[in-house]
């Protein structure tokens, strides 16, 4: 393994790991798309962050963050579809930021490449990805019993707004670490396949959560060493390889049955 | 001694009154059953009495009272990766191996219902589990929204012999939501009639006479009857 591959490895097992742990309670709360709405919405940003000369992070972190909250105020406020918003202002976003955007960069926007990363972005991205997994950690026995059961937690003085606000921030958050891996077209199978490839094994909280970082950790690791031998791009081989993953779940889990 | 003193309730829901000014007193030990035809407000109110629902007048409990509820049903899938162990856990700090296995003991389930699939016990199990989730928080009031939803009628009974020694041995105060008038009459010691408005209120056979009852449903007389087969 070559010194360049590295920086790009560590990068993608963070980002990955903070992805496939918050995916874990995405798929929980059933919210499994969301994903791929957010990272529509990160594209006008990451264009105009281009067209600005600062960094597409910034860009499309300061959109995302933007979006869940209108979606926070939106869910409680408005009695419109949440689905109907969804679908199609993010989608809006994303024809947006494909218009405005210089080839050479849609590209890279739509389908990631880690390897461009320098190395405070690199840093970066990891230490934030620590934060986002601390994070999650620490709010998992609330977030897990507000999806059992809201009202439960609700009894016990879980806050139901605050934490669903914390939710779509760390969402916004992990989408806008894993934009630069996999792209904004793949993102939503960053957070999704790993936990959905744990969930057909696990029989526990406990186990859902481990396997599904590891899933991810796994796929993001292989993804950018076999991307970087076959001089191809990371995001699809992270993609396709958790899906294999996923498949062979799904083999034993039917197995098990 | 009153534990819950309710006054001039109103709750207003997307501009649509879902409850009319309720009034009502329930003594400390004892079950208030809650009844009422479907879309009555029975849920909003217990909702409400623990502040998950705003409302307007007055809702006031004992100093001190802690509460601890039992949701209608849980809409959760069967492969649900989260053991019985685990659901207890989520409660955070306070929820021991021990206390666990006591409050258990409380609903009569085996510890060996720990390590199962939350989302694999049957309903009836799952209610019980539920029952003791609330325990564990060693609540002074237990509300219970139809505890025995989607149960046949043996685990039905059980249930209720369950929440009868619940009350007895933990002296706990008992308000559910039931549609089970035998149960009503067995159990409750009061009684709130609700259809939007409080139509009746006090004890089983003083304010159930089948008048009542006609108003209460609306004519459904066939529903009282069914209940005695």
């Amino acid at each position: 393994m070559t010194g360049e591959i590295i920086i790009p490895i560590v990068v993608a097992a963070f980002v990955a790991a903070g992805a496939s742990l918050l995916g874990a309670f995405a798929i929980l709360k059933r919210m499994a798309l969301v994903g791929d709405a957010l990272s529509h919405v990160a594209m006008p940003g990451i264009a105009l962050a281009i067209f600005f000369k600062i960094n597409p992070f910034i860009g499309a972190i300061v959109f995302l963050v933007m979006a869940v909250i209108g979606i926070w105020i939106i869910e409680y406020k408005s009695a419109l579809s949440l689905e109907t918003i969804v679908g199609v202002f993010f989608t809006a976003s994303l024809a947006l930021g494909a218009l405005v955007m210089p080839e050479h960069e849609l590209i890279e926007a739509l389908f990631g490449n880690l390897t461009e990363l320098n190395v405070v972005e690199s840093v970066a991205s990891i230490v934030l990805s620590i934060v986002l997994i601390a994070a999650v950690l620490v709010m998992r026995k609330r977030l897990a019993l507000n999806m059992v059961s809201q009202e439960m937690a609700q009894s016990i003085g879980v806050k139901h707004k605050r934490l669903e606000l914390f939710f779509l921030l760390s969402f916004a958050l992990a989408v806008a670490l894993g934009i630069r891996f996999v792209g904004a077209l793949l993102m939503g199978s960053l957070v999704i396949i790993p936990a959905a490839s744990a969930k057909n094994i696990a029989g526990s909280l406990r186990a859902f959560l481990i396997q599904s970082v590891i899933f991810g950790v796994i796929a993001a690791i292989a993804g950018v060493y076999i991307s970087h031998a076959l001089r191809l791009t990371p995001g699809p081989v992270f993609i396709i390889i958790s899906t294999l993953v996923f498949v062979i779940t799904l083999a034993v889990r039917q197995i098990r049955r | 001694m009153a534990i819950l003193t309710v006054k001039n309730l109103n709750i207003v829901i997307n501009n649509v009154n879902v409850l009319e000014d309720i009034n009502f007193e329930v003594e400390k030990g004892t079950c208030l059953a809650i009844i009422g035809p479907n879309g009555a407000g029975k849920t909003v109110l217990l909702k409400s009495l623990i502040g998950l629902i705003p409302c307007s007048g007055e809702i006031i409990w004992e100093k001190g009272a802690k509460t601890g509820y039992v949701p209608q049903r849980m809409d959760i899938e069967t492969d649900l990766p989260l053991t019985v162990r685990e659901f207890f856990l989520l409660r955070g700090a306070g929820a021991d191996e021990p206390k666990i296995r006591a409050s258990l003991d409380y609903v009569q389930l085996a510890p060996s219902i720990l390590d199962s699939g939350l989302g694999e016990i049957s309903v009836g199990q799952r209610q019980r589990v539920l029952v003791a989730w609330a325990v564990l928080g060693s609540p002074d009031v237990l509300l219970f929204d139809e505890p025995t939803a989607d149960i046949d009628i043996t685990g039905q009974e059980s249930i209720y012999k369950m929440l009868y020694h619940l009350q007895k041995n933990l002296g706990l105060t008992i308000i559910l939501v039931s549609h089970d008038l035998n149960v009503v009459y067995r159990h409750a010691v009061n009684v709130l009639c609700l259809n939007r408005s409080k139509l009746c209120f006090g004890a089983p056979k003083d304010v159930l006479d089948s008048e009542k009852l006609v108003n209460l449903y609306g004519g459904e007389k066939a529903f009282f009857q069914h209940k005695h087969h």
